[in-house]
């Protein structure tokens, strides 16, 4: 059976020629099948998918049934599930069963969704290509010697294997967008405070926004309808009314400002990504937008911004594991401090001691003011930047990633190298934007994305836009080889 | 600029992190490298910049103090390393 999207499973639904039963028992088989070659999942939850998707064939029996009930999606493993095992892609988490589920798994299971399992990802999201996995590394579906991208790269994988139609995600720095681009499919990551962040396990919390990879805009809009909104839990969320997204999916792009950003095409931008890009600009003003060349001259300085302010939150943020309330303790100690110490040793991997020792370094005494108060102003100049420009366009977009998926094991060994890979995804962040990727075409046989970032709360608009692209092209309904 | 294996150590322990002599050198020469990449921001003209404190200028938002949780300490502790009658236990801190 084809996985299709979540559109089409909800109408299958509707008119009943499906049950939930049916399609979770499918998604359940895909995964049996082709995830011993992915490695997108970290747990696969059988039995209370099979019992939700019961539940949710009841409701709609009962006539109670709404858009979403009985659809199977996948979590990615940073969002708490009560009772069932969430790791964070982290040794230290890997025996961790949270005892209450994150409002992004509450407000999904109430609207009927079903959870089939969680997601591989990057330990604790800090990594661009899912190889600082404790779980391993998860293969790109279009080609098994490729990274899916990351952090999100486990749920990239699934949606675009067609072992689920959506997944969800998370992205501080780019872990939504970059993956889908690597892998061909939809990702939206909303406005910083947008979809609550109480139960997502905090990497850096002035950047970390919860989202979705589907196959389309238009399942990523009809999700996000039911993730969005105010969480008196989280004391960051905004208290902002949710705007109807799927209601305007349709809109006319007839006069829309498009702006394009001159160091989004700057010589790290792989010259058939470009091509392509622009070509997907081209399409947009086809369908009639209205494209203008804008700057963002601080841009460029995003990244070394990023690895000040990331590092230093997830170095205070990371500290709560410390073998004491919760996840692995390391034996045979004698003292505190070296129960501290041993455990944090044991119980992280390479690249997450990396950012805890970046981010302690740049907090030390005598270094706060030079980096960290330093980046914040920085990170001031790259927000004003976005806000000048969309006092002249609606829009900004350009290129995802600056390359296609690149092999796995290829920038293991140079974490600057990986980290310029969020070059182009980095901005939104800084500045709280919301931001999509869709897919816009091949190279080397390997998809590759377009990004649309807004002003703050513009998610209507860049769901509306991505939609319209998908209306005037077919790169999203492309699959690798085995996927439906 | 290059790390000293001092400075390495001397992080090390604020982060509550073992690190052992055979570790030192990547950690040298790696994060030697991403202080290289941050120190880009030296140059750049940052007088009578406001440094952010939040990206959307929100305030922190007040909550009344009521008390709205029930008492969830047994299904909190169930995932602990170690727990005595309710209480956390951890290896000796003084003599």
């Amino acid at each position: 059976m084809s996985i299709g999207t979540v559109a089409s499973q909800a109408a299958a639904l509707a008119a009943g020629n499906l049950s939930s039963r049916e399609l979770t028992r499918a998604a359940l088989d895909e995964i049996e099948a082709r995830d011993g070659t992915l490695n997108a999942f970290i747990n696969v939850c059988a039995e209370s998918a099979m019992a939700a998707a019961t539940a949710a064939d009841e409701l709609r029996a009962a006539g109670r049934a709404g858009p979403l009930t009985g659809i199977p999606i996948a979590h990615k493993d940073i969002f708490c599930t009560r009772g069932l095992a969430t790791t964070c892609g982290s040794r230290m988490l890997a025996d961790f069963v949270p005892p209450y589920d994150a409002t992004v798994v509450s407000r999904l299971a109430d609207a009927g969704v079903v959870c089939v399992g969680k997601t591989n990802m990057d330990e604790f999201a800090m990594g661009s290509s899912n190889e600082t996995s404790y779980f391993g590394a998860v293969r790109n579906p279009w080609d098994p010697a490729k990274s899916p991208g990351g952090s999100s790269g486990g749920s990239a994988a699934a949606v675009a294997g067609g072992l689920v139609a959506a997944a969800t995600g998370t992205d501080t720095g780019g872990s939504i967008r970059q993956p889908a681009a690597l892998t061909g499919i939809t990702g939206v990551k909303p406005t910083y405070g947008r979809v609550s962040r109480f139960g997502m396990i905090a990497f850096a919390s002035s950047l970390d926004q919860a989202g979705v990879l589907t196959r389309t805009a238009e399942d990523a809009a009809m999700l996000l309808a039911v993730m969005a909104g105010f969480d008196p839990r989280d004391s960051t969320s905004a208290d902002v009314p949710v705007a109807d997204y799927p209601a305007t999916l349709g809109d006319s792009l007839e006069g829309r400002r498009i702006g394009v950003p001159t160091e989004f095409f700057d010589d790290g931008l792989d010259d058939e990504c470009a091509t392509l890009v622009r070509a997907a600009l081209a399409e947009l003003e086809a369908a009639g937008a209205l494209l203008r060349e804008v700057s963002l001259p601080n841009l460029p300085l995003s990244v070394p911004t990023y690895y000040i302010v990331a590092p230093a939150e997830a170095s205070s943020n990371l500290s709560r594991f410390d073998g004491v309330r919760f996840g692995h303790r390391a034996e045979a100690v004698t003292e505190l401090n070296e129960m501290y110490s041993l455990t944090r040793q044991q119980g992280f991997g390479d690249e997450v001691k990396r950012r805890i020792m970046t981010g302690t370094y740049v907090l030390s005494a005598g270094y706060y003011d030079a980096y960290y108060l330093q980046a914040q102003k920085v990170r001031q100049l790259i927000a004003d930047d976005f806000r000048k420009a969309f006092a002249e366009v609606d829009l900004i977009a350009g290129p995802t990633a600056p390359t296609a998926a690149f092999a796995l094991g290829d920038k293991v060994d140079d974490p600057v190298q990986m980290y310029l890979n969020d070059i182009y995804t980095i901005g939104a962040n800084l500045a709280g934007l919301p931001g999509a990727s869709v897919p816009c075409g091949f190279t080397g046989g390997l998809p590759v994305g377009l990004q649309l970032v807004g002003p703050a709360f513009s998610e209507s608009l860049v769901l509306n836009v991505a939609h319209q692209y998908q209306l005037a092209t077919d790169w999203h309904e492309r699959r690798p080889a085995g996927a439906d | 600029m290059a790390l000293s294996d001092d400075e390495i150590k001397h992080v090390a322990k604020l982060a509550r992190l073992a690190v052992s002599d055979a570790e030192v050198p990547d950690y040298v020469g790696k994060l030697s490298r991403i202080i290289d990449l941050v120190q880009q921001l030296d140059a750049v003209d940052t007088s009578g910049v406001t440094p952010m404190a939040h990206p959307l200028e929100m305030a922190q938002r007040l909550r009344a103090d009521d008390v709205t949780e029930e008492n969830c300490r047994d299904a909190y502790q169930a995932s602990a390393p170690d727990v005595v009658d309710g209480l956390y236990r951890v290896p000796r801190v003084i003599e």
